[in-house]
């Protein structure tokens, strides 16, 4: 049996839809860059700018006036800022995800979603490292935190978690980066060759390298990619990890737990999903990418949603066992009391409902088929695990050993401006990128076709002779410029 | 275009055979790589399954550049933090000795993450030397057809600096194993 073929006892359909050619997927997807933007796809993008000004505006005051400006005080000292940073970081676990591990495990259906994913992990971990930057209170004295020669002759204190998340943070953007660009090189390609005004092919040909699909080049380009999944696979699961541990090294009743590290990957993974799954459903209806994001892909990104929700829900739920289990009156105190029936019991509630309660709705299938219901999910699931981020930082803060320096964190405008603001940015971003690049990687939806398999024949024998008659269409009606690559005029 | 009307000495720099399918062209790349080729390449939208093997190509050394990347991630990292905080200015916090190897519990998670770091540059890095990239001025693209080569056509290229390169002969052969479509690229020899 061929390997392009559903395996039919499992149920499977077909990855594109049956009968699609390659220049079809070339045209669906490249096709989006060319036309005009449709009016979808500006209203989003001004209300993304509008965010982003806002973010703008918050961020000069802050650095004018200092962290002051935020609802930070004793003895709730971290609050919005590193809650937000660790739920974008969070989101971009499930771009690396789908982009590597699926890639290791040879799932094929993450064709459709992988360089959306991958460029969702991007922003999102841009929009995450603006947090730990902006809330140093001197952001010009932030290379302190590189080991970089300074006038103290002093160097980072190497032992700390704090700096082992500047390099696990830090990494994982690069990474990520590496890995999206590559993918991107033979779509950069394509764009290129289609391109029909000079500033278009002279850009995407700059980017493209001269790419020219030679298989010499796909020998070491396939292993590249291998090895970028393989080393990203270790990656993703040790970011969040190393996260963790800015919490669980600490003596913090609510943040020692050696349950922390496999919990925030769960959660991180989770919180991905399902942000991608808002944002691909936003973008499949503007950009009409029905044929190629199918409604089985979203299936299956609601079954892994529903998984994930049953491991943060056993993380939930071991988290209590071990503070009643482990007889420490502290730890009772915040698991049992605080947190449930203190000054944020509402975010708790805002926690475990969207979280665990909610994706047990993925178990009907009518539910995981229906975009109404997964998109509403899909948002109930982004709240609820930012508010997971706060109840772990801000509750777990607000009543420490002694009742006397008890206290209550209240957000300011600022804050909210600050939060609300990075959304817009990742989106402005987002849509940008999903306006001038190819948001589905044609390369690799085009190897999962049956055309790409040597062996495969439409109709039985000489498959090449079949193809005579099939006309040259779409690209051959228009004028061609006259240099195919990115070649210098007077070259020739 | 104007300077073709000059009229230097044109020769030819590369032949390019078009295929429609997948399986036309792994058929054509096993041919031309019997036939004795070696200055050749196959140029298609995807990589094909087995496209390695008709072509006879070796298996890529790129996991060597990254394994010697990685490793000078590793070392680099132990010598970074065991110099900075235990050599030139040992801090010791909790009580906990300056240096290695007492420390090496807490070097873990900054070991591992430049290790990593410097693999995915070799990776990509050694994927661009490897490949000669970025390399934006090629014979092929003075093709208007090899456009469809990042599309739906698949492509064979015979250079003309091939021992066995000639014209008439490796048009012939190309023209034999079915391409849609043969066409000879003429460059200015100086």
């Amino acid at each position: 049996m061929a390997y392009w073929e559903p395996i039919r006892e499992l149920d499977e359909q077909p990855l594109v839809e049956p009968g699609s050619k390659l220049r079809e997927v070339t045209h669906d997807i490249a096709s989006v860059s060319e036309r005009p933007a449709p009016r979808g796809w500006w209203i989003c993008f001004l209300i993304a700018l509008t965010f982003t000004g806002i973010f703008t505006v918050c961020v000069a005051y802050l650095f004018y006036r200092g962290v002051g400006v935020w609802g930070n005080t004793s003895p709730v000292y971290w609050a919005w800022d590193i809650t937000n940073f660790v739920w974008w970081v969070g989101i971009g676990h499930a771009g690396t995800l789908i982009s590597a591990i699926l890639f290791i495990f040879r799932q094929k259906w993450r064709t459709a979603i992988n360089r959306f994913a991958e460029g969702m992990t991007i922003f999102a971990v841009i929009c995450a490292l603006i947090f730990p930057g902006i809330h140093v209170g001197r952001p010009w004295l932030l290379f302190y935190v590189f080991p970089l020669p300074n006038q103290m002759t002093l160097w980072p204190n190497f032992k700390s978690p704090l700096l082992w998340d500047v390099f696990a943070v830090g990494t994982y953007f690069t990474v990520s980066l590496l890995f999206w660009y590559t993918g991107l090189i033979p779509d950069l390609a394509t764009l290129r060759d289609r391109s029909l005004t000079k500033w278009r092919q002279r850009i995407y040909g700059f980017f493209a390298l001269g790419w020219r699909g030679s298989n010499r080049h796909w020998r070491h380009y396939e292993r590249a990619y291998l090895i970028l999944a393989a080393i990203s696979t270790p990656l993703v699961l040790s970011v969040h990890s190393v996260v963790s541990m800015d919490f669980a090294t600490s003596v913090i009743p609510g943040w020692h737990t050696t349950i922390f590290p496999p919990y925030f990957v769960a959660g991180a993974i989770f919180s991905g999903f399902a942000m991608v799954e808002t944002v691909l459903l936003i973008a499949r209806s503007v950009f009409n990418l029905k044929r190629v994001v199918l409604m089985r892909h979203l299936e299956l990104m609601n079954k892994f949603l529903l998984l994930t929700s049953l491991l943060v829900g056993y993380a939930y739920a071991m988290e209590f066992f071990m503070a009643w289990y482990s007889g420490n009156q502290y730890e009772m105190a915040h698991f049992l009391v605080n947190r449930p029936t203190g000054p944020y019991w509402w975010a708790w509630v805002w926690m475990v409902v969207p979280n665990c309660v909610i994706p047990q709705l993925y178990w009907f299938k009518r539910m995981r088929t229906s975009i109404p219901v997964m998109f509403v999910v899909s948002i109930f699931i982004n709240i609820g695990m930012w508010f997971e981020r706060f109840v772990i930082i801000v509750s777990s803060l607000n009543r420490d050993f002694l009742p006397s320096s008890w206290g209550l964190f209240r957000p300011t405008i600022i804050d909210v401006g600050v939060f609300t603001g990075t959304i817009g940015v990742f989106f402005t971003l987002f849509l940008l990128f999903m306006r001038w690049l190819p948001m589905v990687s044609m390369t690799e939806v085009k190897g999962t076709m049956p055309q790409a398999d040597p062996h495969y024949s439409p109709k039985g024998a000489h498959p090449e002779e079949e193809d005579e008659h099939d006309p040259l269409p779409i690209i051959d009606e228009t004028p061609m410029p006259s240099t195919g690559g990115l070649v210098p005029e007077g070259a020739e | 275009m104007e300077t073709r009307s000059r009229k230097p000495t044109r020769a030819p720099s590369i032949i390019l055979a078009e295929f429609t399918s997948s399986h036309a062209v792994l058929h054509a790349a096993e041919k031309v790589h019997e036939a004795g080729y070696v200055r050749w390449d196959a140029h298609t939208p995807f990589p094909v399954h087995g496209m390695d093997r008709a072509m006879g190509l070796k298996d890529s050394r790129l996991g060597w550049i990254v394994i010697s990347f990685a490793l000078t991630g590793l070392t680099g990292a132990f010598v970074m933090m065991h110099w900075m905080n235990g050599i030139d200015y040992p801090t010791i916090v909790g009580d906990k000795p300056a240096g290695a190897p007492g420390t090496l519990p807490s070097m873990v998670p900054i070991l591992f993450e430049l290790t990593i770091l410097l693999s995915a540059f070799g990776a990509v890095l050694g994927m661009f030397f490897l490949n000669r990239l970025p390399q934006h001025n090629h014979a092929v693209f003075e093709s208007d057809r090899f456009r469809l080569a990042s599309d739906d056509r698949f492509f064979i290229s015979i250079e003309a600096e091939d021992p066995k390169f000639d014209v008439d002969v490796t048009r012939a052969l190309l023209e034999e194993v079915h391409a849609h479509h043969v066409e000879v690229i003429e460059e200015d020899v100086s």
